[in-house]
């Protein structure tokens, strides 16, 4: 499972809804994997308002991750222009300008969409219910006594 | 506004008109629908541009393709009166360009002896451009509409052709190819037409609930979005359920052939870099962030609002009764324990209990409401019995507006696809409390909106339980291997 869903994802159960520290689950034993896609700068652009970011920082350290930038990226720094040769001019003396993906935004995909945990669990800070991931699917169908 | 033809399918009838409003709604632009009618796949809208008109088509599944509007008319003299009317000011500009002129006939045809005669009688166009049957520029098409049993048309028209539909993905996404399906599979066209009403676009996120193989998040990246979706039955995710599996887990068990599962699908179509992923969940305990906090934080946060858009099919238990987690009876004290000493087993199988289809609508618009960002979009089915005018319920949440009702019929029941737009949080009114709405029939025979009376919602249960009843009797002598349904009027 992606780093981006455990953004968003909490704790199932009912009574933790209200707890502030149900979210974000905490990754235990994780044994992560990089899963490579293909870059979708609009998809980024649209999902990081959307981010809890402090969260996102926490989980990422909790992994072992290498660590992001205090706060959240802005919008324009995901692309950046580009000089590039135009197409169909054998002369290569033409040059066009290219919005490509930054860094900022490589990295972002690197992390958010292509390191995954393959298995492992995850754990609620609240009431300490151990969610298993397994083959990258976690499953979070509670047991009888916690429904 | 310019006007347009659109080449409607001719089924499916009452979702044609409400996919083109989708998408015009997507793609920015105001669309006006001058003449429709439900028994004609020829439809006259406006549009501000041929670029528009393009744009909307291109993505459009119950239509084949859309046409600038050149005449029309109720035979052929008044058609030709209408065509020098009204196109004479753009003849001049394909004077010379190479064209083919086609004629569409439906519920009739033109002898291929009459063709030519047909044709020629528009020669006052003069193109003197050479003909070509492919690709042609400029592609002329009549269209005629005979009633039904009728040997002449009532409606002509004219028009030259722009741009074809989005059609061809049906054929992309059908289920006979497809990898991984199961027997709850939603047809691909339908699948499209919901990820359509849904506004799906590229870098938009989109979740399915009750994902089952996945067919309708494969539709919604198809048309771009990113997605991902939970199911409570997780062999269904991994891939050891559904139909296609069956003799491919034992090959694959085997050693030879392929592992069967909702990934392979997204791989099957390209799409893999649209999809997020799977997680085993039940909608009454989602772990969504924002679920059931109803919009607002934990902790004083804004935790929901983070989804573009719902897409869902779910599970009504016509066959197979509801289930949710939980129990039937309260707990022991000695169960509870049971339960937490065992929960970690990979055996472990948590209980289920009957649950009702009201408390499943409640549940998803309330999921909906917590996730969905202003202006996003619920596209859900939703099975109704086919019996009676009005009482066909449409369930309602406070901060949720429909969009619009497109009804599938079969011949016991029919089934609907919902869609509502999540309310911006200043719009909303309201405390939740408020009951179902349903849907009338004015004596136009449109649906229009009425608020039921308390026993009108009670009457329209015992029928929707019972519509459903007579049809699992049909179903269960032809095929004897259907469970009874649950009669579930239990509510959570
Ligand atoms: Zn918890």
């Amino acid at each position: 499972m992606k780093i981006l869903t455990l953004n968003f994802l909490t704790c199932a159960r009912k009574l933790c809804k209200s707890s502030n520290t149900a979210f974000p689950l905490h990754p235990q034993d994780a044994e992560l994997e990089i899963v490579e896609q293909d870059m979708n700068v609009e998809f980024l652009r649209n999902i990081l308002p959307r981010l809890m970011w402090e969260e996102l920082s926490g989980v990422v350290g909790e992994l072992g991750l290498p660590a992001l930038p205090p706060t959240v990226p802005t919008l324009e720094s995901l692309t950046e222009k580009k000089l590039k040769a135009a197409e169909n001019d054998p002369t290569g003396m033409n040059v066009v300008e290219v919005e490509v993906p930054s860094q900022v935004a490589l990295d972002l995909h690197r992390l958010l969409l292509e390191t995954c945990v393959k298995e492992g669990k995850l754990v609620c800070g609240s009431c300490g219910h151990e969610y298993q991931v397994r083959e990258g699917i976690a499953n979070f169908l509670l047991p009888g006594h916690l429904v | 506004m310019p006007l347009y033809l659109v080449r409607f399918v001719q089924m499916h009838e009452s979702f044609r008109k409400a996919e083109l409003e989708a998408l015009a709604e997507l793609a920015g632009v105001e669309i006006e629908f001058v003449s429709y009618q439900k028994d004609s796949p020829f439809c006259i809208v406006s549009l501000p541009s041929d670029a528009a008109a393009c744009t909307i088509i291109s993505r459009a599944i119950i239509s084949h393709a859309i046409y600038e509007l050149w005449g029309q008319g109720t035979d052929y003299p008044s058609l030709h009166t209408s065509v020098k009317e009204t196109s004479s000011h753009l003849w001049a500009q394909y004077a010379t360009t190479p064209f083919r002129f086609a004629i569409d006939s439906f519920q009739g045809h033109v002898p291929n002896a009459a063709q030519t005669k047909l044709i020629e009688s528009f020669s006052y166009l003069s193109f003197r451009g050479p003909i070509r049957m492919r690709d042609a520029p400029l592609h002329l098409r009549i269209f005629e509409h005979y009633p039904f049993g009728s040997p002449t048309p009532s409606h002509l028209y004219l028009g030259r052709f722009l741009a074809s539909s989005g059609r061809a993905a049906k054929t992309t996404y059908d289920l006979k190819q497809r990898h991984y399906i199961s027997t709850t599979s939603m047809d691909a066209e339908l699948a499209l037409v919901t990820a359509n009403m849904g506004l799906a676009a590229p870098g938009k996120l989109f979740y399915d609930p009750f994902m089952g193989t996945g067919g309708f998040p494969l539709a919604c990246a198809h048309f771009g979005a990113s997605v991902w979706g939970s199911d409570i039955d997780g062999r269904t995710l991994r891939g050891t359920a559904g139909v296609s599996s069956i003799q491919a887990k034992r090959e694959y068990e085997a050693g030879k052939g392929i592992k069967r599962d909702v990934l392979g699908n997204f791989r099957q179509y390209g799409l893999l870099g649209n999809y997020l992923g799977g997680i085993v969940s039940d909608i009454t305990n989602s772990p969504l962030r924002g679920c059931g906090a109803g919009g607002a934080g934990q902790g004083g946060k804004e935790q929901g609002a983070w989804l573009d858009g719902i897409v869902c099919d779910p599970p009504y238990g016509v066959r197979e009764g509801l289930r949710v987690l939980g129990t039937r009876e309260k707990l022991t004290d000695q169960e509870r324990d049971t339960h937490a000493d065992r929960y970690k087993e990979a055996a472990y199988i948590p209980p289920k209990r009957p649950y009702s289809f009201t408390a499943l609508l409640a549940d998803i618009l309330a999921f909906a409401s917590d996730t969905l960002v202003e202006n996003g979009r619920l596209s859900m089915w939703m099975p109704t019995a086919n019996d009676e005018d009005y009482d066909l319920a449409i369930p309602s949440h406070p901060s949720l507006q429909i969009v619009s009702v497109c009804v599938q019929p079969f011949s016991k029941w029919s089934r609907r696809l919902l869609t509502y737009r999540r309310l911006p949080r200043t719009e909303v009114t309201g405390n939740g409390e408020e009951s179902m709405d349903a849907v009338k029939k004015n004596e136009n025979g449109e649906e229009v909106y009425v608020r039921p009376r308390a026993d009108d919602l009670n009457d329209f249960r015992r029928k929707y339980f019972q519509g459903f009843r007579e049809g699992q009797q049909k179903d269960t002598q032809q095929t004897s291997s259907c469970p009874k349904p649950e009669e579930s009027t239990q509510t959570i």
